[in-house]
């Protein structure tokens, strides 16, 4: 069984030697003449007045944490959506109902909070 | 099962080849790209190295790797090398598990005094059959996120910075209906394994006892809705337009590769080319029936692996130029439209088909 896996490490290995292989090639190849107006942050052509690392919106912090929400939920759906088919039953079907009604209810929440309003 | 030299011989005969599809899509759908856009747009595009233009990105490419490599002055130099680098690895491993032809038994062979294959072993035209399937496509897929993530940041340039973070926001919003429109496919196939899942498409619908339809998903009457929630989210998952936010020329210049140059960002090129790659083939094999060939009873031979895997790659070709077409004739959305969507109507779209598929499977009409 973990032996199948074992493709996946070789392709996992070769992908990283692969970037690694690029890299340095370009390295190698490439020409090396610096100078300070061509190592300078890029800012059309004009010395850079206020600073590069500025705050960020709140907002892409609440879409990370809602993913992880509803990610965990989809994780719960994977065994289960697995397993239907073998052992069907209405009863299995209004399980899962439940749990996805339950989510509603805070999706709802969420929609209601204007979570997914960028304003 | 025991793991013998003769498969990991194949294990890494099919990481060539695969290895070898995924690093050629690159130049050629640079090239399709340009020619399309030229063709959509009424101009000739690259028409100069070689027929038609062809070896332009080839000559790109090696230009590429001979221009100067910088480290803008203010940027994390370990981040900023790496970034380009995983970027490219989640590219090229998600392709792992998705299966490209009908697997045959090998024929018993003597080459060079020795016996090969004995038993007849099955070859079987995927990487890894692994039993969890599409969750080693999905571990693998959100990767992604991090080589933008990195670049954006590490770059030191606020442009960099916006096209990163936007981006990062914009694939986790999309990844999760991406998930969940998967979960509709796999309570048809009551597997996670992709192989199981093609399995599944090659059976017929028959209507009206006469009319033979090959049982894809998407032309099953509860799956089109996961169809269409799937294939927009991978054009959000891989960064393209209409949800091209990671770059969106017009604000950010080059979003998160703003200061990338010479072969750190052609990686970042191919990473994206590659992904769209990765995107098409599992549209194909999750919606559209995989290597199946419709009304067509694949022969367990090598001529069936052969043909089954041409039908896959036309496939793939199709969904391909179908991410260039949509790229040169919508719009990009507006970024609110974008979350908005994205959360609004594609996630509870998602959930509702798996309820539909899961009724439609319950009452016994799937």
């Amino acid at each position: 069984m973990t032996y199948s896996y074992l493709p996946i490490l070789i392709l996992l290995f070769v992908a990283a030697v692969l970037g690694a292989v690029f890299l340095s090639l370009n390295w190698i190849l490439g020409r090396h003449q610096r100078n300070p107006s061509k190592l300078s942050p890029y800012e059309s052509g004009v010395p850079l007045l206020d600073e590069n690392r500025k705050r960020v919106n709140v907002r892409f912090y609440q879409i990370a944490m809602l993913f992880i929400l509803f990610d965990i939920e989809a994780a719960f759906l994977y065994p289960w959506a697995v397993i239907y088919r073998s052992m069907i039953s209405w009863y299995l079907f209004g399980e899962m109902l439940l749990f996805i009604l339950l989510l509603g209810v805070g999706y709802v929440y969420v929609w209601k909070k204007r979570a997914f309003d960028w304003k | 099962m025991p793991f013998d030299a003769t498969d990991i011989g194949l294990s890494i005969l099919k990481i060539a080849i695969v290895l070898f599809m995924m690093l050629n899509i690159t130049p050629i759908m640079v090239w399709v790209e340009r020619r399309g856009s030229a063709l959509i747009q009424d101009r000739p595009g690259p028409n100069r190295v070689g027929p038609f233009g062809l070896f332009q990105s080839f000559a790109d490419a090696l230009k590429f790797i001979l221009k100067e490599d910088i480290v803008p002055a203010g940027a994390h130099k370990w981040l900023y090398t790496l970034a380009p680098a995983v970027g490219l690895f989640p590219a090229l491993t998600t392709i792992a598990v998705v299966p490209w032809g009908r697997d045959f038994r090998l024929p018993e062979k003597v080459w060079f005094g020795h016996r090969f294959f004995e038993g007849r072993p099955l070859f079987e035209p995927v990487i890894a059959n692994v039993n969890a399937g599409i969750l080693v496509v999905f571990a693998l897929a959100s990767l992604a996120v991090y080589g933008i993530v990195i670049a954006g940041w590490s770059s030191n340039n606020k442009y960099s910075l916006f096209g990163g973070i936007r981006a990062s926001a914009q694939m986790i919003s999309y990844e999760l209906s991406l998930t969940l429109a998967a979960v509709s496919v796999l309570l048809v196939a009551g597997s996670l394994r992709l192989t199981d899942v093609v399995w599944e498409q090659t059976k017929y619908f028959v209507l009206f006892d006469t009319i033979k339809i090959p049982a894809w998903n998407v032309f099953s009457p509860a799956m089109w809705i996961a169809f269409i929630v799937f294939s927009v989210s991978a054009f959000a998952e891989t960064n393209r337009l209409p949800f091209d936010f990671a770059e969106a020329e017009a604000e950010l210049v080059a979003g998160y590769h703003t200061e990338y140059s010479s072969m750190k960002f052609a990686l970042f090129f191919m990473a994206e080319y590659m992904a769209m790659g990765t995107m098409s083939a599992l549209v194909v094999t999750l919606f559209l029936g995989g290597w199946d060939i419709p009304w067509y009873n694949e022969p367990p031979t090598w001529q069936g692996f052969v043909l089954s895997a041409l039908f896959f790659l036309v496939k793939v070709s199709v969904l391909l130029f179908v991410f260039v077409w949509v790229r040169w004739t919508i719009p990009r959305l507006k970024y609110d439209l974008l979350m908005k969507i994205g959360w609004k109507v594609f996630l509870p779209l998602a959930i509702l088909n798996i309820v539909i598929v899961a009724a439609f499977i319950a009452a016994g009409w799937l």
